[in-house]
């Protein structure tokens, strides 16, 4: 048997609900940990950096899903809802925290920020084009849309990927290397859904 | 800001046992070298130009740095400067000057007056600290190596020892850090030579065994771990504005006006407040305007930023 094979077999007994479970439990952890000096000395940015950072590993997972069917013949597509949703929420959570814990509800300059401030509006821009997706992430929208639809609007999730990793590699002084390498494993797994499929381009 | 205050040190200020204790609780992690073991008690007199605000903790201070020759994260510096060699330590003074010369760190500091000053620090990340300081007016040493007339601003450079300084094996900047100050920037009584904090020699994640501290400005002009001092005629390269011209001026004053392009600088949050402190406004100068402010008298910050 493969081992492609031993994984789908796993993957069938293996449930998506632990997901929900470990992903809500994680934020709850962090904010405690936060309160009690688990975070260093800047708990605030802290808890801010690793839900982005959550977020967008979980975007980037959730964008293995589809190459690793076609090209690996791995099927863990039943997961894939949960993976989008706790990462949805982790953009959310992430989105609070600065606007509540880092800019300490000052309106007039987040309102500035997300206006002006590039990085920031990239970051809006990711978590809007995620809205519609959290919202339709349920069987009843996928038979409402029809799968054509559903699929296509789903699409939102490359510009909202982008959009995640552009707003990391921005908001960094110098040039590391850990931004680049999660703008490369989006754009690589974008790169990956534009190779035609046998049989179906002509000559 | 002026306060004279001749009766009173740091012990005044923060509880010395607390933070005495802390640093049992961590005196495991002192073979890293982070607390500094054994270091030295320095003596030295409180200074008017001190805050009266609160220090930050020394965990706080010294746990939490941006010092890129040990790499990029804050807790960095803490974890890998141990391993540098701070004695024996020179540094060159050349260029403008009466008296150039590769100077032991200990001949240069004879005879100073150490002094404590207590000074807020604000980092171009729109975070802020409170720093009681161990140092000496940098003017003590220009003026005993002796300006020339033709020098106009001064230029120093950070050590480069990759070895002991693994950041510096990535091209992250470039390297030697080089900062760089206007002659009267320079000779202002504010800006120090810091040898100390907490009454203690320089922990090295924090620029031992001597760095700069000029409290107006963004901490990254501050330089730590300086090798070399050079008294020259034209604006010297700053390490950050050759990176990114349009983000880090030359003079890089803290400004709540004029904004980083990427972020604003209206506001601060000072480290050490907990979960939902919330944010300051930024003072212009960070404060020291009366002290300052007429060093920039006709320039227009906006552009000169």
């Amino acid at each position: 048997m493969s081992v492609a094979d031993r994984i789908n077999r796993a993957a069938r007994r293996l449930p998506a609900w632990p997901i929900y479970l470990i992903g809500a439990a994680l934020p709850v952890w962090l904010f405690w940990q936060g309160t009690t000096g688990g975070l260093g000395i800047d708990p605030v940015k802290a808890i801010e950096q690793r839900l982005g950072l959550w977020a967008l590993k979980l975007i980037v997972a959730g964008l293995c899903i589809t190459p690793l069917r076609r090209f690996a013949g791995v099927n863990l597509i039943r997961y894939r809802r949960a993976i989008g949703l706790v990462a949805f929420f982790y953009v959310v959570l992430h989105f609070l925290t600065w606007l509540v814990l880092d800019m300490g509800l000052l309106w007039s300059q987040a309102l500035g920020d997300i206006a002006k401030r590039p990085y920031v509006t990239v970051g809006m821009v990711g978590l809007l084009a995620l809205m519609p997706l959290a919202l339709t992430s349920n069987d009843w929208s996928v038979r409402r849309l029809g799968a054509l639809r559903w699929r296509l609007l789903h699409r939102l999730t490359y510009l909202a990927a982008i959009a995640g990793a552009v707003h990391f590699l921005w908001l960094v002084k110098a040039w590391p290397v850990e931004p680049f390498l999660y703008l490369g494993a989006v754009l690589g797994l974008l790169a990956l859904r534009a190779i035609p499929r046998r049989g179906r381009t002509a000559a | 800001m002026r306060r004279f205050r001749p009766d009173l040190t740091w012990s005044d200020v923060t509880p010395k046992a607390a933070f005495l204790n802390r640093r049992q609780l961590i005196a495991g992690a002192a073979a890293l070298g982070f607390a500094g073991p054994a270091a030295a008690k320095l003596s030295y007199a409180p200074s008017s130009y001190s805050t009266d605000a609160e220090p930050n903790t020394f965990e706080q201070i010294t746990r939490y740095n941006n010092f890129y020759e040990f790499g990029t994260g804050k807790d960095e510096p803490m974890a890998y400067a141990g391993q540098l060699t701070t004695d024996p330590w020179a540094v060159k003074i050349d260029g403008l000057v009466e008296k150039p010369g590769d100077y032991d760190l200990a001949d240069l500091l004879k005879g100073v007056a150490l002094e404590e000053r207590i000074y807020r620090f604000r980092c171009v990340e729109a975070w802020s600290m409170v720093v009681p300081w161990i140092g000496f007016e940098l003017s003590e040493i220009l003026e005993r190596v002796g300006v020339q007339p033709g020098a106009k601003y001064v230029a120093f450079e950070t050590l480069v020892r990759p070895e002991e300084m693994p950041g510096q094996n990535y091209p992250i900047l470039d390297w030697p850090y080089r900062e760089g100050l206007r002659l009267d920037e320079a000779m202002n009584p504010l800006t120090i030579l810091a040898t100390g904090l907490y009454g203690e020699e320089m922990p090295k994640q924090n620029g031992a065994p001597i760095r700069l501290v000029v409290p107006w400005k963004y901490g990254f002009k501050s330089i730590k771990s300086i090798v070399r001092i050079s008294l020259t005629e034209a604006q010297p390269p700053c390490t950050w504005n050759m990176l990114q011209p349009r983000e880090y001026g030359f003079y890089s004053n803290v400004n709540p006006e004029v904004d980083h392009p990427r972020w604003s600088q209206a506001t601060e949050r000072r480290i050490g407040g907990g979960l939902f402190a919330g944010r300051e406004l930024t003072l212009m100068f960070n404060g020291y305007g009366d002290e300052v402010a007429s060093l920039y008298a006709g320039q227009d910050l906006t552009k000169d930023f």
